[in-house]
C-alpha cells in the first residue's frame, strides 16, 4: 500500500510535467492543425535557460541569500524567453507554409526540431549539465512514503499554471478569440480577430508552459541534456492525442494518465519497458475510442 | 520573414556556454550561431536577388541552355537514357574507390527505403512516422536466422520481406481505421515500441549490444579447377555487395513503377485524394490501405536484410526515430510519388551528409536547416510528380 501511494505521488509529479508539455501541442494543433515537432525543443531550451540563469545567479552570490526568489526569477525569465523563441520559430518556419500542404509544414517542423536540438548540442556541449542548486533537500515522510519539497513544488506549480491557462482560455476576451480562431479562421477574421496574432500567442503560451516544465525536470532530475526534448516530447504528444487533440482539459487529463501509467508500469511490471506502456495505452484508447478520451470531432480530410 | 529570421537569431544568442562555477563564456555560442547566421543570410540574399530580378542576367541564359538540352534529350527515346544510366551504374565500381562504393551502397539501400515509404505516403497518402521499424524487422530477421539457424542470405531475403509484411499487417490492422494525425502518432508509437523491444529482449536480440558475426551473402559459382564443380563463395568484397544492392534497388524501382501505374496504384491515389469518394466508387479502402502498408514494409524488409548482411552487425540504435525522419525527409525533399525525384532526394541527402563529414558536428544542423528552407521555397520537392492522364484544370491552360 505504501509502495502504491509512493508510486501514485511519483506518477502525479511526472504526469503534471507531461500535461504542461502536452498543452503546447494541443493548443497549437487546435488552432492550426499542425503537429509542432519543435515543441520538445522549447522544453529543452527552457531547461538550458534555467541552468544558465540559475548558475549565473549562483555565481554572483544572489542565490545563497534568496534561493526561492532566484528560482521564481529564473522561471519567469525562462518562460518569457521561450515564448519569444517560439514566436520567432513560428514566424520563420511555419507562417509562410500556412497555405501549403500540411505535410510541408510538418517536414519544416521536423527540420526546425533537428536544427534547434543540434544548435543546443553545439553551443552547450554533448554532456549533461548539472543544475547548480538542489531544492530537493527537505520534505517529509510518513512511514515508507517520502514526499520531497520539489515534488510538492512541481505539483503546485503545475496546478497554478493549468488553472491560470483555463482562466485565460475560457474566461477572458483573448481566450475567446483563441477559441474562435480554432473553430473558424475566416469567420473570426471577419469579426476583427487577427489570426496571425492569435497563432503567435498560442505558440508563445505553449512554449512558456513547456519552458516551465523544462526547469522543473532539470531540478527534479538534477541535470539537463541537449536531446532531453525528444522522448518527453513524443510522450506529451501521445498525452495530447490520448486526451483528444485540440482539447485543453483533455491534454491535462492525458498527461496525468500517461505519467501514472508509466510510473505504475515501471513499478509493477518492468522498468525496462516503461516507455512501451505509455504507447500501448495510447494505441488501446485510440482503437476503442478513436477521438481520444475527451475528443471532439476530427476533420478527416487530412494527411 | 526576414524580420522573423533576425528575431530568431537575436533570441538564440542568450543560449551561452556556461561553466560549472557560474561564469559565462560568449565565445563558443557566438561562433556557432554566427556561422549559421551568415549561411542563412547568404541564402536569403541570393533568394532576394533572384526575386527582384537582379540575377536574370545570369539565370536566363542558363535556363535557355537547359531548355535546349532538355529538348535535345527528349528527341532520344527513353530506353537510350536507361541504357546510359544502367551502364554507369554497372561500371561504377571499376573506377571508384572503396569509400565511394560504400556511399553508393548507402544510397541504394535508402532508395529502397524511400520508394517503400513512397508507397505508403506518396501513393496511399498515409503519414507513417514509424517506417524504420520494418527496416529493423528485416535486419533482425536476417541477423537472427543467420546466426542462430545458419540460413543463407538468399533464403532469408523472402523471409525478411514476409516478416516485415506481417509486422506491417499487425501494425496496420488496428491503426488503419484512424485517419490523418492519429495514424501518424500511432505509427510513431509502434516504431518506438519495436525499437524498445529490440533493445530489451536480451535473449533474442542481445539487447543494446546488437548481434555480431552475421555472414555476408554467398553464391554458388562454377569452378573449373580440377574438374567442373561449384564453390560456395562469400560476397565479402564491397564490390560484390554493390551489385546485390543495385539489383535490390532496381527491383524496387521497377516494382514501385509497375504498382504506380496499375489498378491498385490508381485505387491508392483515389484514397489519397478523397477516401470517402474512393469508397463510394467501390474501392475496398481498408484492404487497399493494409496492402499499401504491407507493400511498403516489404521493401523496407528487403533493405533491412541487406543492411544486416552488409554491416554484418545490427544494433537497435540504427532504427531510431531520427532515421524514420530522415527517410521521410528524403521522400518529401525529392517530391512525393515521383520515383526520379525520390532517387534524387536520397542521393542529395546522403551525399550531402558524406560531403560534410569533416564538419561532423554541424552536419545535422545543416540538414535541419535545409529541410526548413526546402519547404519554404520549394514545397513540392525537387522533381514534382507527374500525374497520370490529363486534368480539366491543366487543359484549360
Amino acid at each position: 500500500m505504501e509502495y502504491f501511494i509512493q508510486q501514485l505521488i511519483n506518477g502525479l509529479t511526472l504526469g503534471g510535467l507531461y500535461a504542461l508539455i502536452a498543452l503546447g501541442y494541443t493548443m497549437v494543433y487546435g488552432v492550426i492543425q499542425l503537429i509542432n515537432f519543435a515543441h520538445g525543443e522549447f522544453f529543452a531550451a527552457g531547461g538550458y535557460m534555467g541552468v544558465i540563469l540559475l548558475s549565473y545567479l549562483a555565481g554572483i552570490g544572489f542565490m545563497d541569500s534568496h534561493p526561492w526568489m532566484c528560482l521564481g526569477l529564473a522561471l519567469v525569465l525562462t518562460m518569457t524567453y521561450c515564448a519569444f523563441l517560439a514566436m520567432a520559430v513560428e514566424r520563420v518556419a511555419y507562417k509562410p507554409l500556412r497555405h501549403q500542404s500540411r505535410l510541408a509544414a510538418l517536414v519544416s517542423a521536423l527540420g526546425m526540431s533537428i536544427f534547434l536540438s543540434n544548435g543546443l548540442m553545439l553551443t552547450q556541449g554533448v554532456f549533461d549539465k548539472p543544475y547548480p542548486l538542489q531544492f530537493a533537500e527537505g520534505g517529509f515522510s510518513y512511514g515508507l512514503i517520502t514526499v520531497n519539497v520539489l515534488q510538492i513544488l512541481i505539483v503546485a506549480l503545475t496546478a497554478i499554471l493549468l488553472v491560470g491557462l483555463n482562466i485565460l482560455v475560457f474566461k477572458t476576451r483573448i481566450g475567446m478569440a483563441m477559441r474562435a480562431t480554432a473553430q473558424d479562421k475566416i469567420m473570426s477574421s471577419l469579426v476583427a480577430i487577427s489570426a496571425n496574432r492569435i497563432i503567435a500567442l498560442t505558440f508563445a503560451l505553449g512554449a512558456g508552459l513547456a519552458a516551465a516544465a523544462g526547469i522543473m525536470v532539470g531540478l527534479y532530475y538534477g541535470s539537463v541534456r541537449y536531446d532531453m526534448g525528444f522522448v518527453p516530447g513524443i510522450k506529451a504528444f501521445a498525452a495530447a492525442v490520448l486526451g483528444g487533440i485540440g482539447n485543453i482539459t483533455g491534454a491535462m487529463l492525458g498527461g496525468l494518465v500517461i505519467g501514472l501509467v508509466e510510473v505504475f508500469g515501471a513499478g509493477y511490471i518492468s522498468g525496462q519497458y516503461k516507455d512501451v506502456f505509455a504507447f500501448i495505452i495510447l494505441i488501446a484508447v485510440l482503437y476503442f475510442k478513436p477521438t481520444g478520451i475527451m475528443g471532439e470531432n476530427v476533420d478527416d480530410t487530412r494527411i | 520573414m526576414v524580420i522573423g529570421l533576425i528575431w530568431l537569431f537575436a533570441l538564440l544568442w542568450p543560449l551561452l556556454s556556461i561553466h560549472p562555477d557560474g561564469t559565462l563564456s560568449f565565445f563558443k555560442a557566438f561562433k556557432v550561431w554566427s556561422y549559421v547566421a551568415s549561411a542563412v543570410v547568404i541564402c536569403v540574399f541570393i533568394y532576394i536577388l533572384k526575386k527582384s530580378g537582379s540575377l536574370s542576367g545570369i539565370a536566363t541564359p542558363v535556363a535557355k541552355t537547359r531548355d535546349r538540352l532538355a529538348a535535345y534529350a527528349g528527341t532520344l527515346p527513353t530506353w537510350v537514357w536507361l541504357v546510359v544510366v544502367g551502364c554507369f551504374a554497372l561500371s561504377y565500381p571499376f573506377y571508384t574507390d572503396r569509400y565511394s562504393q560504400d556511399v553508393a551502397i548507402m544510397v541504394l539501400i535508402y532508395i529502397c527505403l524511400g520508394l517503400g515509404l513512397n508507397v505508403v505516403i506518396g501513393l496511399a497518402g498515409m503519414l507513417d512516422l514509424g517506417y524504420i521499424a520494418f527496416y529493423g524487422v528485416g535486419a533482425y530477421t536476417y541477423a537472427i536466422l543467420n546466426t542462430q539457424l545458419g540460413l543463407s542470405f538468399w533464403m532469408c531475403l523472402p523471409i525478411a520481406a514476409l516478416f516485415a509484411a506481417i509486422a506491417g499487417c499487425i501494425i496496420g490492422y488496428p491503426t488503419l481505421r484512424m485517419r490523418g494525425d492519429y495514424l501518424a502518432i500511432v505509427t510513431l508509437a509502434f516504431g518506438e515500441i519495436v525499437r524498445l523491444i529490440l533493445n530489451n529482449w536480451m535473449s533474442l536480440t542481445n539487447g543494446p549490444n546488437g548481434i555480431l558475426g552475421i555472414k555476408a551473402p554467398a553464391i554458388w559459382i562454377p569452378t573449373f579447377a580440377g574438374g567442373f564443380s561449384f564453390e560456395y563463395f562469400y560476397l565479402k568484397k564491397l564490390y560484390y555487395l554493390y551489385y546485390v544492392a543495385l539489383a535490390l534497388a532496381i527491383f524496387t524501382v521497377i516494382a514501385v513503377y509497375r504498382l504506380n501505374f496499375s489498378r491498385i496504384g490508381r485505387a491508392w491515389e483515389s484514397i489519397r485524394e478523397d477516401e470517402t469518394v474512393a469508397e463510394l466508387m467501390g474501392v475496398n479502402t481498408f484492404l487497399l490501405k493494409l496492402l499499401a502498408y504491407a507493400m511498403g514494409a516489404v521493401f523496407a524488409g528487403l533493405a533491412g536484410a541487406f543492411f544486416a548482411a552488409r554491416m554484418r552487425f545490427v544494433a537497435p540504435e540504427s532504427f531510431s526515430f531520427l532515421e524514420s525522419a530522415m527517410v521521410l525527409c528524403m521522400v518529401v525533399l525529392g517530391g512525393m510519388a515521383s520515383i526520379p525525384g525520390i532517387i534524387l532526394g536520397v542521393a542529395a541527402l546522403i551525399i550531402f551528409q558524406e560531403a560534410f563529414r569533416e564538419l561532423e558536428l554541424y552536419r545535422m544542423l545543416v540538414v535541419g536547416l535545409c529541410m526548413v528552407l526546402m519547404m519554404l521555397f520549394r514545397p513540392a520537392g525537387l522533381i514534382p510528380a507527374k500525374r497520370m492522364g490529363t486534368r480539366s484544370e491543366e487543359k484549360e491552360n
